[in-house]
Parts: structure tokens; sequence; C-alpha cells
């Protein structure tokens, strides 16, 4: 058999693997029940407006706060463990280590229900509040260690050249060294911003009142009350509205990232 | 308090100035000066130690040991105001360091406004005539990455100029550059030479050297190894290791 004899009848063995793969999938499947209980326009009708107007909604201001804080804590953090004061480094390295090594889940719960009940402590705006403090516990972790980088990334020479203008060591920082660190982070920190919106799905353990709800505790609680699967698949519809453009966002800067050095 | 800069004392005044990085000795004490309104051009093999001892000089490079004096202030004395010194001092790298994040005429004004608190109109009028100085006026809203690195190397003389230094000090500037893109620098430079700045110039340009500087100083081993008007050190060497040296780069 000549080679490319060969080589078109191992395409053609492929696609007809495949042909086969997609009927029996079509054929096995129970289209009746995926219809009536993942794309059921009834229970998908019910679902709207409040699915967008305060699940979609939360998700979003979740995702911003969180994204905030967390970039807050992060510069702080990061500034600490780059102090040539060793106290600040060592408390700014346990606390990245421990919160990086610790599921998020887990601080949530905490902050939501161990502190609260340990010290008597009420959290502003409730359970979800105390939930999103520990989302940002968590992401100021995250993005320290992403703009600890950034700042290192930067050369040298820039610190010197604004030194040897006599620009002092903080103008230097705010002028000169975040800006460009900054700008080489966009990629990751977006990529961040991704991971958080997903994060914020974390909150239902946090048990959250009625307006409170995002998207994953929305669906969950429609799902149970309407014993139908569909508001499942409309939070997955909307998750991924948020997030694809934004991964693209993510691809396109790292293209431009590239070209620019 | 720091002292006021004086003007009947020399520029810069190294005094017994040691340098090391862990065991490695570059700078063995070292004395060295350069008056107001001299150019000094330090030259000498890589890892003499003159790209050191030019970055000691505003303290770039933290000295082991031994005293620097600017303009009759005490630069390693812990209370001098190591800033305001740095605005009397410019300093041109050979990697240019501009900022890219800023167009040229944000570099230019940037220092000025944060470190000498001028005013932005100020600020902008100076940097536009210093850019005029080095023929790239026109280039104002450019952004570095744009410019070829003969015209950076010529944005950072700019910026330096910007902050009315009473001296420069340039750090190897055309070793980076392409040999057609040295020219435009050097003749800025020479420029500056002939409106009576003080400059201290590491280089390798010999051509410039004999022709701009009044006084060469040949480093080598991390000491001065000969110094004098450029015709004796660089067309009559006395020490072998000038005459080595210069073999090799004439």
């Amino acid at each position: 058999m000549r080679p490319t004899t060969r080589k078109r009848l191992f395409r053609g063995v492929l696609y007809a693997i495949f042909i086969i793969a997609v009927a029996v999938v079509v054929l096995l499947a129970d289209w009746e029940a995926i219809s009536t209980n993942f794309f059921n326009l009834e229970v998908a009708a019910e679902a709207f407006p409040t699915v967008v107007t305060e699940a979609a909604k939360n998700t979003v201001i979740y995702t911003v706060i969180a994204f905030i804080g967390g970039m807050i804590g992060g510069l702080i953090l990061a500034l600490m463990k780059l102090s040539p004061v060793g106290p600040y480094r060592w408390v700014a390295t346990a606390y990245i280590e421990l919160f990086r090594g610790l599921p998020a889940l887990l601080v949530i719960f905490g902050f939501a229900f161990a502190v609260p009940i340990a010290f008597e402590w009420r959290p502003p705006g409730g359970s979800t509040g105390a939930g999103l403090i520990a989302l940002i516990v968590v992401s100021s972790a995250y993005i320290a260690e992403t703009i600890r980088a950034g700042i290192e990334a930067v050369p040298k020479g820039q610190v010197e050249a604004a030194r040897s203008l006599g620009m002092r060591p903080s103008w230097t920082l705010v002028s000169v060294v975040l800006p460009q660190a900054f700008r080489i982070i966009t990629p990751p920190l977006t990529n961040e911003l991704v991971i958080l919106i997903k994060d914020t799905s974390l909150l239902f353990i946090a048990g959250m009142a009625l307006g409170d709800r995002e998207l994953t505790t929305f669906a969950r609680d429609t799902v149970s009350s309407q014993a139908n699967s569909t508001p499942l698949v409309l939070a997955a519809l909307l998750y991924l509205i948020i997030t694809l453009p934004l991964t693209q966002l993510v691809a396109k800067l790292e293209r431009h990232n590239k070209r620019g050095r | 308090m720091a002292e006021q800069p004086r003007t009947d004392v020399p520029a810069i005044e190294v005094r017994k100035l040691c340098k090391s990085f862990g065991d490695n000795e570059v700078l063995k004490g070292i004395d060295f000066h350069v008056d107001q309104g001299e150019v000094v051009c330090v030259i000498g093999p890589s890892g003499s130690g003159k790209s050191t001892l030019l970055r000691c000089v505003n303290r770039l490079e933290e000295p082991t040991s031994g005293t620097i004096i600017v303009e009759g202030v005490d630069i390693t004395d812990e209370d001098t105001d190591l800033d305001k010194v740095r605005t009397r001092i410019g300093m041109v790298f050979q990697q240019f360091n501009l900022f890219p994040h800023l167009n040229v005429l944000r570099n230019l004004t940037l220092a000025q406004i944060r470190a000498k608190k001028r005013g932005k109109a100020e600020a902008e009028e100076t940097a536009r005539r210093n850019l005029d100085k080095v023929g790239l006026a026109e280039k104002a809203e450019a952004f570095p990455a744009q410019l070829s690195g003969g015209q950076q190397q010529r944005v950072a003389i700019a910026r330096a100029l910007s902050m009315d230094p009473d001296m420069m000090l340039f750090d190897e500037p055309t070793s980076a550059l392409d040999p057609e893109l040295v020219g435009d620098v050097l003749d800025v430079m020479k420029q500056l030479a002939r409106d009576g700045m003080t400059m201290m110039v590491v280089t390798h340009e010999m051509g410039f050297a004999r022709e701009v500087g009044d006084r060469v100083v040949f480093m080598d081993g991390g000491v001065v190894v000969e110094q004098g008007k450029p015709e004796d050190v660089l067309g009559n060497p006395q020490h072998e290791r000038t005459k080595s040296f210069l073999s090799k780069v004439l």
C-alpha cells in the first residue's frame, strides 16, 4: 500500500469512528428527558427576570467587590513581601502561603459561621458579607503574588533612572514601577478575575437571604423548588456570557504583550 | 542640615573609595576628582571598575568605604539629603532607561514635577527647550518604543538636562547603539562640553576622549593607573597596562 493511500484510509477510519459515535449518542439519548429536564421553556420563562436582575447582577457585584478588595489587599501584601523590614516580609509570606493553601470554601465557611460564633461578631451584610470578606481574604493572597511578580519584572534600570533624577522611593514606585508592573500583569490579573467570578458560587455555603442570591445559589434553589434542572443550564449560560468575553480579552492582551516586547 | 553646593571646590572629589561585591573587590582605594567645567573621560578594559566608580558618584552603588564629595557636600554622610544632591547630578545610562509607559514629554517632566516641584507649564517649557537642544523637538509626543536607539539616548540626555544639573555622568552612553547612530549622540555631548558642562564620561570612544576630554583617566583592576591630557595618555602612555589596552582598542 502506498503511503498516501494509507494516510487517506486512516483519515477515513477516523471520520467513520466519529460518525458512529455521534449516531450512538443520538440514538441512545433520551431526548424527551433531556428537553423536559434541562431545556424546559416554561421553567426558564419563570426564572426570568429574577435570574438576571437578582442572580447575575449579584454575581457581578460580588465579583467586583472581591476583586477590588483583593487588589487593595494584594498590593499591600506584595509591598510587604518586598519590604526591607524582615517582619513585614514574614507576615506577608505566611499570609500568602496560608490562604493559597486552604480551600476557599473552608475559609468562607469559617468567616460565615465559625468566626461570628466564636467572637459574637456580626459581619456587615450578614452571612453574605462574611462570605465576601472571606473571598477578599483569599483573593488578596493570589493577587499579591501576581503583583509581586509584576513589580519584580520591571527592569532595575527603571528604578535607577528615577532615583538618579532625584525622585524619592515612594514617587518612583507610584509613577514608574507600578504603572509598568500593572501593564505586565494585566493578563494574569484578568485571569484572576475570571477565577473570582466562578468562585463567587462558593458563597452559597454561607447561606444567603432571598435578594442576596448569586447565580449558583439561585439555580440550586430554583432546581429544587421546580423539580427541574433548566435553571442550572440557564445559570451556566449566564456564567459563560460573563466569562467568555474576559477569557477572549486575556488571549488578546497576551498576544498584544508579546508583540510589544 | 544638608550643605549648599559650592562653586569654589571640585565638582566631584573621591577619596580612598573602595567597593566590593561580596568577595570581589572592584574598586581598591580610588582617588579621583572632576573640576567644575571639566570634561573627564574614564577609559579602561571591561571589569576595570570604571562604571562602578561612576555609579558611586551619585550613590547608585553604595561605597564599601571612602568619601565622595559633590560640590563640597559629602554624599557618603548619612545626614545628606541624597535625593536633593541627585537633582544636581544628571545621569545617562548605557541602556537609556527611558520610562516606556510615558511619552517623551512626560519622561522629561516627571522628575521636574515630582523632585524639583516645578509647575507643569514650567516643566514642559524646560522639557521642550532641552528636546530642541538634542534635535528632537518634533518627538515630544512619541513613545520611547517608537524611537531609534540614538534618539532614545538623546531623549535620555534631554531628560537629565531638564533637571538643570550642575554636572553630567555618562555611563558608556554609546555602547548599546548601532554604529551609524553613535555620531548623533556624540555630537550632542560635544555641544554640551562646548557649553561648559562639567562631565564625567565612561566611554570606549577614544576619538571622543581625544577631541572633547580635558583629561583622560585610565583605570584597570580597580585602580587609576594613569591620567593626564588626552594627547599624553592616548598618544604617549607611560604604563605598560595603558599601552597594552590602547594597542587593542586604537
